[in-house]
């Protein structure tokens, strides 16, 4: 029995033996990869009671560090207009840490930042509070208003709005949206009962990476027909008169499966099709057929090009997914599907803005930017980022040519809601089927088409045809308007 | 086995004084918690600190009276462990809660039941009369969580609360102490019979199938706190008490492997039908996925990030951020410890649990009677596994459960049980190092003489 009981206490000395050994590995040789996982918010939770610079849009701060009158800390992190802006500022909280602009530009934020280095020496001989820098958005309030008003309550959605020759973007609207200041409170009873009412909310975008603009995977449809027509005509096979085959039906040889035109569509009226007319009336089968004829490699060519599954560049400060790109082994009827934007084919909105703006910036791809100026509590500005391109995605004579195309999709074709007198728009829908008789609504274009100020990109998750066709075009034209009519 | 060849000594004031030692831990570290509030001598700190070091003392006292020839070491390690946990869980609170003065409130009562323990017992083959009464009421303690009306309903995914009053309490830790009591009794009374019979397979001798009855029970019972409590961790508690206990009575690797066979089954089976095993085993393989993150790891991940932090030497008490994770102050509590007092501070911490339970082995050594040493072994190894569970659950070497840190974790059930353990492994190391009580036990009892277990232990060896 004695002997049992020595085997019973080894047994328990090495248990224990593996507890140190696991608790060397967390605080000692693994410490290090603890501290820079991205889910470790200890660093910005460190200075949580310190008076954080402004967030500011237009002039005015949508979130900002006020004194207040709990017990906890001096500040209160609280957003103006927080439905608005939730998107991007996120939240600040003591318990959940931060997401959105008040993560990723945290060290400014917090006065931290290396340019920030003389002022937190001043504050320590002058024994100030430390205050942090405030970061400008490009950001235009009327415009992100407007979008997000566009979206009708109830409905999820996404519009994001750039300029495509700096990659600024001017509004970056999603619903549904939440209240950061029910996070960002300091009473942890009520923050708790808040964060979990919000996360049962579904496609709320509370970290940007996972729903909304930045971080919503959604099937971009016949929007990513610009992708096969860059690839057609790059191809050197293909030139702006070129002849497409334009069944109603296409078969694929050994199976029952056909891809189909829209019923009742302009497309069922001929066999063949021009360019122009393809991307005018957005038909199926041409882009399924330039795409069987190109072969897969060179529409993901094209795809990643246009930065589908590819980094957005580093001046987006939010989390962003990156979406699929051009998906691997294909049969033909994958193929023809992943072609016009359906199967497993996954966009972000913001990739899709991205795509329009290169063919609006003759095939240069901007990275895209939120930061205008960051600025030290005395003013000074501290930094500014300048436009940078992101990436070719191709040459300006294919740019244009895509251009004349969506500009006739708009005039004579099925985005005509666009239309916006006296301007010339150039446009492209999409109708991404679901699967349960609901669509994802497309639009993508920009304005004036000749020399463009601006995109917009709107989809609408989820509608029925006419709700779609109902929300996407029309809203562009207003969003038009409203910034080109300034 | 030497120690009976030498004059047993009591060692007292040897306790005395490490329990100085031990209190100037718990208090010096209360202290240094508010010394970063700038109330480091308030009213408060004064009251609590003197209340935990008389209690200590009257512990000392009853001991010198009642079990003069108990272990010298146990008291002052609990009372250290207990001490620190009390600073740890003060600090912790946030403006306005309560919750260190209440474990101060539990822990006093705690003490005060370990005391009645040790004073009314007198002696643990005592509790042999009641093998069968423990079976009992350990059914009833652990069926009471799911009998509505006293349940608490689940918290926290289990259903191991009952509510009476205003207070809700755990059971299942103090049946953790009637099923040692239970198995202790059962197998020392029937290890003969289980030992003779059975069947050689290769190396290992298997038991006959009727011989595998208390086996059987407890591999129910972990499975049926496993499938209705959802209490994963009380579940391997429960089946790894039973095991060593087998084991001890019989001395036979067989019953491990038959049992660990029997509960890595289970636990399979289990974890193909009831998703919330699966979930969590899934949560514990993926921690660091974002999905996971949001649904179910934040609280372990939060920890490992507390623990990272706090690094070889720690931030110092009140100077990290543990109130970051959940439960900080009970599940995570080892967490907030190795934050704050670094690596080095939390390997004094375990290294106190190895030494609590080594004492206690080295009662269930030295105690003569069979009973005495499956109970000391069972609750010692109890001890032991309960620290590797939620040890190992917070530094991800497993997956977390809900156990309590003994002594150390907030909650009253757990304090409550683990100070009757320490009650008995006092009264049961009283008998190892003192001399031999030649006294017959009051009529009444079916307990073995001492010293008639000695030469079946010969017997055996031979």
């Amino acid at each position: 029995m004695n002997q049992a009981i020595r085997s019973s206490w080894v047994a328990a000395i090495a248990m224990f033996a593996l507890i140190f050994g696991a608790i060397s590995f967390v605080q000692v040789v693994g410490a290090d990869d603890l501290k820079d996982n991205p889910l470790n918010q200890r660093a910005i939770l460190q200075n949580y009671c310190n008076d954080r610079g402004a967030i500011i849009v237009g002039g005015d701060p949508v979130a900002e560090s006020v004194e207040g009158t709990s017990e906890v800390c001096q500040f209160q992190r609280t957003y103006a207009q927080p439905a608005l802006y939730a998107g991007i500022t996120g939240y600040f909280s003591k318990n959940y840490g931060a997401t959105g602009l008040e993560v990723s530009m945290n060290d400014q934020l917090a006065g931290s930042s290396d340019q920030q280095f003389f002022d937190r020496i001043g504050q320590l001989f002058l024994g100030n509070q430390p205050k942090g820098a405030s970061v400008e958005l490009t950001i235009d309030p009327a415009v992100q208003k407007l979008a997000y008003d566009l979206i009708p309550d109830g409905q999820r959605g996404s519009i994001v709005v750039t300029n495509p020759k700096s990659g600024a973007i001017l509004a970056m609207a999603s619903k549904p949206s939440y209240d950061p200041n029910l996070v960002a409170t300091q009473d942890p009873a009520a923050e708790t009962t808040n964060i979990n009412e919000l996360v049962k909310v579904p496609g709320i975008n509370l970290n940007q990476n996972v729903s909304g603009p930045t971080g919503g995977l959604l099937a971009p449809g016949s929007v990513f027909k610009l992708v096969d027509t860059a690839a057609a005509l790059s191809s050197g096979k293909y030139n702006k008169d070129s002849v497409l085959p334009n069944p109603a039906q296409m078969p694929f040889p050994g199976i029952q499966y056909t891809l189909p035109n829209y019923a009742g569509g302009n497309c069922y009226t001929q066999d063949t099709a021009s360019f122009a007319f393809a991307l005018q009336q957005s038909c199926n089968t041409p882009f399924a057929s330039i795409a069987i004829d190109l072969g897969r490699d060179a529409i993901a060519e094209q795809a990643a090009k246009f930065g589908f599954g590819e980094e957005l560049g580093d001046r987006l400060k939010l989390a962003y997914a990156r979406g699929s790109g051009f998906p691997d082994d294909l049969d033909g009827p994958g193929l023809a599907q992943s072609a016009i934007g359906q199967k497993d084919v996954r966009a972000t909105p913001l990739q899709i803005a991205l795509m329009t703006a290169a063919i609006a910036n003759n095939g240069v791809q901007m990275s895209p930017s939120l930061i205008k100026t960051v600025r030290s509590p005395d003013l000074r500005v501290i930094d500014e980022p300048q436009p940078k391109a992101l990436r070719t995605s191709t040459t300006p004579e294919i740019a244009r040519q895509i251009t004349e195309w969506m500009t006739s999709a708009v005039s004579q074709g099925i985005a005509r809601g666009a239309a916006v007198p006296g301007v010339q728009v150039a446009g492209k829908t999409g109708t991404a089927e679901l699967g349960n008789g609901l669509n994802n609504s497309w639009f993508t274009g920009f304005a004036p088409a000749n020399n463009p100020e601006v995109s917009v990109t709107i989809v609408m998750e989820g509608v029925d045809i006419t709700t779609g066709a109902k929300l996407t075009s029309p809203n562009a034209k207003k969003i038009f308007e409203a910034v080109l009519n300034k | 086995m030497s120690q009976l060849s030498t004059i047993p000594k009591p060692r007292r004031n040897v306790e005395l004084l490490l329990l100085v030692l031990a209190l100037s831990v718990g208090i010096g570290a209360n202290m240094l918690v508010g010394v970063d509030q700038e109330k480091a001598f308030d009213s408060d700190f004064w009251f609590q600190s003197s209340l935990l070091a008389v209690a200590a003392l009257v512990f000392h006292v009853v001991l010198r009276i009642r079990a003069k020839y108990a272990d010298p070491v146990i008291l002052p390690l609990v009372v250290a462990l207990n001490g620190l946990g009390l600073a740890m869980i003060h600090r912790l609170d946030a403006p306005g809660e309560d919750t260190g003065n209440n474990q101060l409130r539990w822990t006093l009562i705690a003490m005060a039941v370990a005391i009645a323990v040790i004073w009314f017992l007198k002696d643990h083959r005592v509790l042999r009369r009641f093998t069968y009464i423990s079976l009992a009421v350990s059914s009833l303690l652990l069926i009471l969580p799911l009998v509505p009306g006293i349940s608490a309903g689940e918290i926290l995914g289990a259903r191991v609360w009952v509510r009476v009053g205003p207070m809700t309490f755990q059971p299942g830790e103090i049946a953790k102490i009637t099923l040692a009591i239970f198995f202790a009794g059962y197998l020392s009374s029937n290890r003969d019979l289980i030992l003779l019979a059975g069947r050689k397979i290769g190396p290992l001798q298997f038991p006959r199938f009727k011989d595998m009855g208390p086996m059987i029970t407890a591999w129910l019972v972990s499975i049926g706190v496993l499938i209705f409590q959802r209490d994963l961790g009380s579940s391997v508690l429960f089946f790894g008490l039973f095991i060593v206990m087998i084991y001890v009575a019989t001395s036979r690797v067989s019953w491990v492997v038959i049992g660990v066979a029997l509960i890595l089954g289970g636990g399979f089976v289990a974890a193909q039908v009831f998703s919330h095993v699966e979930v969590r085993i899934y949560g514990w393989l993926n921690a660091f996925s974002p999905d996971v993150y949001e649904t179910g790891s934040r609280q372990v991940i939060e920890g490992l990030f507390g623990m990272a932090n706090g690094g070889l030497v720690g931030t110092g008490l009140g100077q990290g951020r543990p109130d970051l994770v959940p439960f900080a102050n009970s599940d995570m509590i080892i967490a907030s410890i190795g934050e704050e007092l670094g690596l080095i501070g939390l390997f004094a911490v375990v290294l106190m649990y190895v030494l609590l339970f080594t004492r206690g082995f080295r009662a269930a050594l030295g105690t003569r009677d069979a009973f005495g040493k499956l109970l000391a072994c069972g609750l010692s190894f109890a001890i032991a596994l309960q620290c590797f569970v939620v040890i190992g659950g917070v530094t991800r070497l497993i997956p977390l459960t809900g156990l309590t840190t003994p002594f150390l974790a907030a909650g009253g059930s757990s304090l409550l049980a683990n100070w009757i353990i320490v009650g008995l492994l006092l009264l049961i190391s009283h008998t190892a190092r003192g001399p031999v009580d030649t006294t017959p036990l009051p009529p009444g009892g079916a307990a073995e003489p001492a010293g008639i277990d000695t030469p079946t232990e010969a017997v055996k060896q031979a």
